[in-house]
């Protein structure tokens, strides 16, 4: 089991399990969208792009199949675990 | 009376493949009206049976919910319910699922199922799901959901049939109210719910060849993908001038050409001059903004249809954070500068509300292509073709300083109003970005006939009817023969302007500047027709009417004057079709009012500094 940590610190190329959302930090129409496009608790996450230019925002992540982008702001308040890459055979 | 024809709408997830599987069902023949009361567009179709029965097809807004977040899944929601004003209960809800994102699309279906209303499945997408390495069991899935599941094709037309069939099956045999089979604990459980039907629906999955994954590689590369987007947005604009210009010729001539039919054919008179200086010189100086009009939308339906335009609106969010919006405004604040009304329509996406307002109210302020002809009459005839660079054209140089003055007011505006009056948390930017698609032709060629069909109807009413109404007013009542004045003064809109004159006397307009700007009210382009009306009627004799329209601006406007009127048009609210959406999109004339107001008062400070400032310097 790897440390915890937040969305925003994850490094990229990383997929990791979330195991915790702050919903207070966010506001309740963006929590509704933020479920409706699948990320809740127990869900596997894979960041995977981040802002130009070396900026760290807005973050791109692949949920299932499908790849939605999230500011940073709501990435502070998203508990994640990172999941041990297994190289695929 | 006789029954009417079914009801079958289309639901599903925004980037389901919903649009193409409509128009790949109905054809080009589509009604696009509005929902009554709400600013949501109801598109609406016919479509046929096997057996020739006539049904209605409704595309709803795409919604990945039925716990709303925006007016458009409020609509979904509410007519999938039957709740919805101005819409009869749905016999029959097609749900369009993306065959390669089940555990997202059906957590939208589950929650539709449990309605316990008629529904078919379209499982789209089959073959990219395929592609992308996915064997799915459409039977399986049937199974454990309980309702027909068909696979689907949209864009290659396959399943179809089988879809109609289903369909009709589903409205000849009512079933029985079906066991809703989702739990009430909707937010928690039905992502997991969901996940464990997609698992038992897939046969098999493999890597596959990504190639969408790879072309983001590149495309959201933290350092090229800026550099490609802007890359991107050159050709864009280039193209809207490179491209048009010969088809604008053929306009042109085209309008020459009636012109000088009906002055063969018609006696000289009251009829003869209304149709050639009022009808075909003001529609006429319109129309030719149409192929500009049309490449720049060629652009933005394939951006969007590609799937790219959503990594712009990614690349871009980090800048507009800057002035307190998002990347989702960058979608509506490119179509501006086609049109702020389709942009405006388009802020409907924005889920944050002051967002969207901020994005309404900045938006008039992209160039829009009404510009243009504004634009392109007054720099052709006080700029001097010189060249500043190898390449560069001065007036190239200030057509592209225009827009940018543009771009710069609304960041600025856009900055001052996020910390005034739609002051609020800066909201967040979620959104999907869906698989790219090769685009289809026939999706982007309906997509262009309806904005030309806007277009030219705008044309053929608001525009027609006030260079009609200019025309009568400039040409009544008749100067007495032995007076003195022209026209022009003579004339009811000549007095108007003469009231007018003197407010904007101090910012360098002149009289005929005033003129202009009252049925420039109605859109932007009708200041050129109406200042080649005015000038027409105003010319004393056979020699004078012939010179151009440029001649005549070079001999009687100073280049202040024309430098002010330029900066004018930068920011002045002059479209009535643009204040109308507004009102619309807000539901009430607060907004409009205020926009009208700011930007006016922004028009006239930017025409005084300029003229000032030009005057000053000597020019």
């Amino acid at each position: 089991m790897q440390t915890p940590t937040t969305l925003d610190q994850l490094s990229l190329k990383q997929s990791a399990e979330v195991v915790a959302i702050d919903w207070a930090a966010i506001s309740d129409n963006e929590g509704r969208r933020l479920r409706a496009l699948g990320i809740d608790k127990g869900v596997s996450v894979e960041k995977l792009y981040k802002g130009m230019f070396g900026m760290s925002d807005p973050i791109a992540l692949k949920v299932g199949r499908m790849m939605i982008a999230v500011r940073k702001s709501h990435a502070k308040a998203i508990s994640v675990c990172p999941i041990a890459v297994t190289t695929p055979a | 009376m006789s029954e009417p024809a079914p009801l079958i709408v289309l639901a599903g997830n925004p980037n389901s493949g919903k649009s193409a599987l409509f128009n790949a069902l109905t054809g080009a023949r589509q009604k696009i009206a509005n929902y009554p009361g709400v600013t949501v567009e109801r598109k609406s179709g016919h479509f046929t049976f096997a057996d020739g029965r006539p049904a209605e097809l409704v595309d709803l807004p795409g919604s990945y919910s039925l716990d709303p977040t925006s007016p458009d899944e409020e609509v979904t929601r509410s007519v999938v319910m039957g709740l919805q004003r101005g819409e009869r209960r749905p016999d029959v809800i097609i749900l369009v699922l993306d065959a390669a994102n089940l555990d997202n699309h059906l957590r939208f279906a589950l929650e539709v199922i449990a309605l316990g209303q008629p529904v078919v499945i379209a499982l789209n997408m089959m073959d990219l799901a395929e592609r992308d390495g996915l064997t799915l069991d459409p039977a399986k899935l049937e199974k454990a959901l309980g309702v027909p599941v068909i696979p689907t094709v949209a864009v290659r037309r396959r399943g179809l049939e089988d879809l109609s069939a289903a369909v009709e099956n589903r409205l000849l045999h009512k079933p029985e109210n079906i066991e809703p089979v989702v739990a009430k604990d909707r937010d928690r459980g039905l992502s997991k719910q969901a996940k464990r039907i997609a698992n038992l629906a897939v046969v098999s999955e493999t890597a596959g060849r990504r190639w969408s994954e790879r072309a983001d590689r590149l495309f959201l590369h933290p350092f090229a993908g800026p550099i490609i987007l802007f890359a991107v947005l050159f050709v864009m604009f280039q193209a809207v001038f490179a491209w048009s210009e010969a088809p604008i010729g053929l306009i042109e001539s085209g309008s020459e050409w009636v012109a000088a039919g009906v002055e063969a054919n018609l006696p000289p008179g009251f009829l003869r001059d209304f149709i050639i200086e009022g009808a075909i010189g003001g529609v006429g100086s319109v129309v030719v903004f149409l192929p500009q009009i049309l490449i720049l939308f060629l652009f933005i339906l394939l951006l969007e249809a590609s799937g790219y335009m959503t990594r712009a609106a990614f690349i871009m969010d980090r800048m507009m954070a800057s002035v307190g919006l998002s990347g989702r405004s960058f979608i509506p604040l490119l179509s501006s500068f086609a049109c702020a009304i389709p942009g405006i329509m388009a802020t409907r996406s924005i889920s944050d509300p002051k967002d969207r307002l901020t994005t309404i109210l900045v938006a008039p302020l992209m160039t829009c292509s009404a510009r243009l002809p504004v634009y392109a009459i007054i720099i052709g005839a006080f700029i001097p073709p010189t060249q500043v660079g190898p390449g560069i054209g001065l007036q190239g140089l200030v057509l592209f300083g225009l827009y940018v003055f543009g771009i710069v007011g609304a960041m600025i505006v856009a900055l001052v109003l996020r910390s005034t009056v739609t002051k609020g948390p800066n909201s967040g930017f979620l959104m999907e970005m869906p698989k790219y698609q090769l685009p289809l032709m026939k999706d982007i060629l309906i997509g262009l006939w309806q904005r030309a069909w806007i277009f030219l109807r705008r044309a053929g009413t608001i525009i027609f009817g006030a260079t009609v109404v200019l025309w009568l007013l400039l040409t009544f009542p008749k100067v007495p023969e032995d007076s003195a004045m022209s026209q022009v003064d003579y004339s009811v809109a000549g007095r108007i302007a003469n009231v007018i004159a003197p407010v904007v006397e101090p910012i360098g307009f002149n009289r005929d500047i005033a003129l202009a700007l009252i049925p420039a009210m109605a859109a932007r382009e009708v200041a050129v027709a109406a200042l080649a009306t005015t000038y027409a009627i105003d010319a004393p004799d056979e020699e004078a009417e012939a010179k151009s329209l440029t001649e005549r601006l070079q001999s009687r406007w100073s280049l202040p004057t024309a430098l002010a009127f330029l900066a004018w048009f930068v920011f002045a609210p002059q479209c009535i079709s643009t204040i109308a959406v507004t009102r619309r999109e807000t539901n009430g004339w607060r907004w409009p009012i205020f926009m009208l107001a700011y930007l006016f008062a922004l028009a006239y400070a930017a025409a005084g500094i300029t003229y000032w400032s030009a005057v000053a310097l000597g020019l």
